[in-house]
């Protein structure tokens, strides 16, 4: 019960009862009331007595409308539950029926869900006849697509799954699969979107007696009432209003109630304000990226996440440092911090921050960036903006930064498209990115970066995604970018082979923390960190095949809401004794290991 | 998707315009076989139990209803080419005549109200989305939610009823009913346009908010652009992609909400006579009715899918 603990949870089951309570006793409460004819008191306003006065016999619409909570109610869910069957009968039909009819009863689905309910009711309404019964069955039949539709999915979905399957093959008939394997599977959304149906055609069926197609005199549910109100809403709008407002206090129990079963998201705490006001140090001269002690802080539903806790490091100008470590290491994060990407609520901290000459921890550093800072991502499908064009995606840079005009600056993008090596530029500056292909793109993207005048490239696991023989060509379009535009690196990647290629220096991170900092050559021979160790020897040799998953080191990585208070590693390392579990070790010479002189042995 | 511009607009063309002639079909049809679906004998449930008996006869002779039905099928199908929707069985007027007289004010009230809806419903939900984004701004965001949540449960006639009460019986600021002048339009046009705006404006955020964490969004702010920048060149467009699906069917949804409210208005249009056409059991103006607003809503749902493919061009060569 989780959608209890909101209050739109608990406002509307609590809606819901009072509607159900309602519409269970109002005739017997309020019946005798509401069939008093009252012939001295005729069209009464509200009072003491009448709490929104009377109707044309002098009957009292308080009571009316209480009474007629059953009969709306009743409909409503008469209604919802014919269209639920027939949803289910259609919706499940193609896998009942074989494929051909199924095909055909889809696609009639599909094409009547294009139409909007009301017409649907207006075309069964001629078809049943004006009144309750007619209404009901108009209403049913006209909420039966939209079920069959959703039906249609979640069924597709769940006879995907391996024990339908092994239920068809071990001979179980096609209903009793349906009946046993499949409705129980999908019965809780089916039975969340069907409460909040029924409080659309709760609605409906008000607006067809309203419009006199529904309930007829003497009967009467809600609409009818609104409909006998409406005349007299000059001397009497309650009369109106009254049963008006009863139809939208009990369509919104049916509403909020499945809406918070269907909902019930944890919430995520925000986080408390930062602790101490860091120690303000000096970057360190001739580098592009200086950063010291980078802490970033996410939020999450079980308190929160320290992602980074404290990594210091350097890249000269002109270098190439790598960053390697399983994923959760904050390897990524660290990447995303130095370039300023992070937004609020996740928390960055650092003592200093400065990148290509801007302190980010200062105000106003960010647009200056625009030029000096190229940042690859990961995912080049997904990076660009799929609603432009390539070319003025690129050229946007130069017409914001420089400000070109947007025919230079098209023509610079063509001329960066050119340079990192794209076919026909010109013709590709005005396509959409979906026209590109993965490595094209990925290309395209270091393009981009190459618009301003970059001091520093951050990339992020920049050829993950891609195939093996394009993550040779995008490796060496950076080296031959760096090479003419002496820009410094920082490579994130969990790819140790690649680090080792391009870089000059390697930081291996785990747990948040800088575990290991040491000249990109020494990786595989001179590692003193037990962690880089198995980093190093689950990647066998020189000539290892890149499509190669990494091997695994035992054990799992931290959970980095539970940062253990010893070294980090302690649960997975061979090395690890109390010492270790009680004293987190700093990062001294290179390493953070209490044992780092008996492992490097 | 090697050279997707060669033969993408055309083959989506033919491809969208397949689907409406099939759902044009199946509306045709839904129209012409209503009548045969009413149980008993239609003409005499409309004329009443005490019409003469040769009175029904003739009627259904000018109906055809004494063909066999695929006579009656082809014949009804050559008529409506020809611009043929037969002739009122109480008003003895041709059906095209007067819905055609009908047809623009209901339109009118549609597309006014449709144009309102967005225009509130965008602004709004994109400046919900930025001020509540990544769980800020929870209260803004369960004001807004809960706001929206009720507004869009209140049906649009009660919201006629209510802007009658309040703005018309109360205060005499516009005219209760009818149509008559600019002044009329007001409160029939709010009265559609609240409830569509206020689910709009919701899916406008949720969608903005989705939009927001895409990578190529991180990419724009890689490029030091401005927040605003970000948000309305490069989320905007996106989301609203997203959004127009949705926008469509509530546009065809609010011209069906257009019966209710033209009933409360008294609105010279469509939606007063197709109710009053299904009480009198006037069976020709009704089939001529529904396929007029089935028609409409078929059309806005292909332009809904052209502006879609011009918006995103991937959606024109997708779901082959
Ligand atoms: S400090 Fe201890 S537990 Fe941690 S890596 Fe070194 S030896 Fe292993």
């Amino acid at each position: 019960m989780r959608a209890l603990r909101r209050p739109v949870g608990v406002a509307g089951l609590g809606l819901l009862a009072l509607v159900l309570f309602v519409a269970a006793f109002g005739p017997v409460l309020w019946g005798e009331r509401a069939t008093v004819v009252d012939t001295g008191d005729l069209l009464a306003g509200p009072s003491a007595e009448h709490w929104i006065g009377t109707d044309n016999l002098g009957r009292d619409l308080f009571a009316r409308v209480m009474v007629a909570a059953r009969l709306s109610i009743l409909l409503a869910l008469a209604a919802t539950a014919i269209s639920l069957v027939l949803g289910i009968a259609l919706g499940a039909a193609p896998m009942l029926v074989g494929r051909r009819l199924g095909r055909l009863i889809t696609s009639a689905v599909n094409v009547l869900v294009a139409f909007p309910g009301l017409l649907l009711v207006l075309f069964f309404a001629v078809v049943f006849g004006v009144g309750a019964r007619g209404a009901a069955l108009a209403v049913g039949l006209a909420g039966a697509p939209a079920f069959a539709r959703l039906c249609h999915t979640l069924v597709a979905a769940v006879s995907e799954r391996d024990y339908v399957a092994a239920a068809r093959i071990a001979g179980v008939s096609r209903v009793r699969v349906l009946l046993r394997h499949v409705l129980p599977n999908i019965a809780e959304p089916l039975i969340v979107n069907a409460t909040m149906a029924a409080g659309g055609v709760l609605l409906t069926f008000a607006g067809l007696s309203f419009l006199g197609l529904g309930v007829q005199a003497p009967s009467y549910d809600w609409g009818k009432l609104m409909q006998d109100g409406l005349n007299g809403i000059y001397v009497h709008p309650l009369a109106a209003l009254g049963p008006g407002i009863a139809v939208v206090l009990a369509g919104l129990a049916f509403n909020l109630t499945g809406e918070a079963f269907a909902a019930a998201p944890g919430r995520t705490r925000p986080l408390e304000a930062a602790r101490e006001p860091a120690a303000r140090t000096a970057p360190v001269a001739g580098t592009s990226l200086s950063v010291d002690g980078l802490r970033v802080t996410i939020p999450g539903p079980a308190g929160p996440i320290h992602a980074v806790r404290g990594v210091t490091f350097t890249v000269g100008d002109g270098e190439a440092v790598g960053v390697v470590g399983e994923s959760g290491s904050g390897k990524s994060v660290t990447a995303l911090a130095v370039a300023g990407l992070l937004e609020p609520p996740i928390r960055v901290d650092a003592n200093h921050l400065v990148v290509a000459g801007e302190d980010l921890m200062a105000a106003g550093a960010h647009r200056r960036l625009g030029t000096s800072l190229a940042v690859v991502f990961q995912d080049p499908m997904t990076s660009f903006n799929p609603a432009h064009r390539v070319g003025p995606q690129l050229a946007e840079v130069s017409r914001f930064h420089q400000g070109m005009s947007r025919k230079a600056a098209f023509a610079r993008a063509v001329d960066r498209l050119r340079a990192v090596r794209i076919g026909e530029p010109g013709r590709r500056a005005r396509q959409y990115p979906f026209e590109f292909s993965g490595g094209m793109r990925q290309r395209a993207m270091i393009g981009m970066g190459l618009m301003g005048d970059p001091r520093l490239i951050i990339a992020d696991e920049p050829t993950t995604a891609l195939d093996v023989t394009v993550q040779r060509q995008v490796l060496e379009l950076l080296a031959e970018v760096r090479r003419d535009t002496g820009a410094a690196l920082l490579l994130i990647s969990h790819d140790v082979t690649v680090v080792t290629d391009v870089c000059d220096r390697v930081l291996v991170m785990y747990a948040g923390r800088v575990v290991e900092e040491l000249p990109a050559k020494d990786l595989r021979t001179l590692a003193r960190h037990p962690y880089t160790r198995a980093l190093v020897a689950a990647v066998p040799d020189m000539e290892t095949d890149l499509n190669r998953p990494l091997a695994v080191i035992p054990g799992l990585p931290v959970d980095p809401t539970q940062v253990p208070s010893g070294c980090a590693f302690a649960p997975r390392c061979p090395f690890a004794d109390d010492h270790c579990r009680a004293v987190a070790p700093a990062l001294v010479a290179g390493v953070a290991c209490h044992k780092s002189a008996e492992v490097g042995r | 998707m090697r050279n997707p511009t060669g033969g993408r607009w055309p083959r989506f063309a033919l491809r969208r315009a397949g689907r409406l002639l099939g759902s044009l079909w199946v509306l045709v049809t839904a129209s012409f076989l209503m009548i045969h679906l009413v149980p008993g004998d239609p003409v005499r449930a409309a004329l009443g139990p005490t019409a003469p008996a040769d009175l029904v006869l003739a009627h259904k002779q000018e109906l055809g209803l004494l063909d066999p039905l695929w006579r009656q099928y082809a014949d009804f199908l050559s008529r409506l080419l020809s611009g043929d929707l037969g002739v009122s069985i109480s008003s003895r007027l041709p059906v095209g005549e007067t819905i055609a007289h009908r047809l623009p004010a209901t339109a009118q009230l549609a597309v006014a109200a449709f144009l309102l809806s967005v225009a509130v419903a965008v602004p709004i939900g994109v400046v919900m989305a930025v001020l509540t984004r990544r769980g800020r701004g929870r209260r803004a965001e369960l004001a807004f939610t809960g706001t929206s949540v009720v507004v869009g449960a209140i049906p649009d006639f009660l919201l006629g009823v209510g802007l009658v009460y309040l703005l018309a019986v109360q205060t005499h600021v516009f005219p209760v009913a009818g149509l008559d002048g600019p002044d009329s339009y007001v409160l029939p046009v709010l009265a559609l346009a609240i409830g569509p705006a206020a689910v709009l404006s919701r899916i406008v955020r949720v969608e903005m908010l989705a939009v927001m964490e895409a990578d190529y969004v991180r990419t724009a702010r890689a490029k030091r652009l401005t927040p605003l920048r970000v948000h309305v060149v490069h989320a905007l467009p996106n989301a609203v992609t997203a959004s127009l699906t949705i926008g469509g069917l509530l546009l065809s949804s609010l011209v069906a909400g257009t019966v209710l409210v033209e009933n409360v208005f008294a609105w010279p249009g469509l939606g007063s006579s197709i109710v009053a056409s299904i009480v009198a059991k006037d069976y020709p103006l009704v089939q001529g009715t529904v396929l007029v607003y089935g028609v409409g809503v078929l059309l806005i749902n292909t332009l809904v899918d052209v502006v879609l493919a011009l918006l995103d061009p991937r959606s024109a060569i997708g779901e082959s």
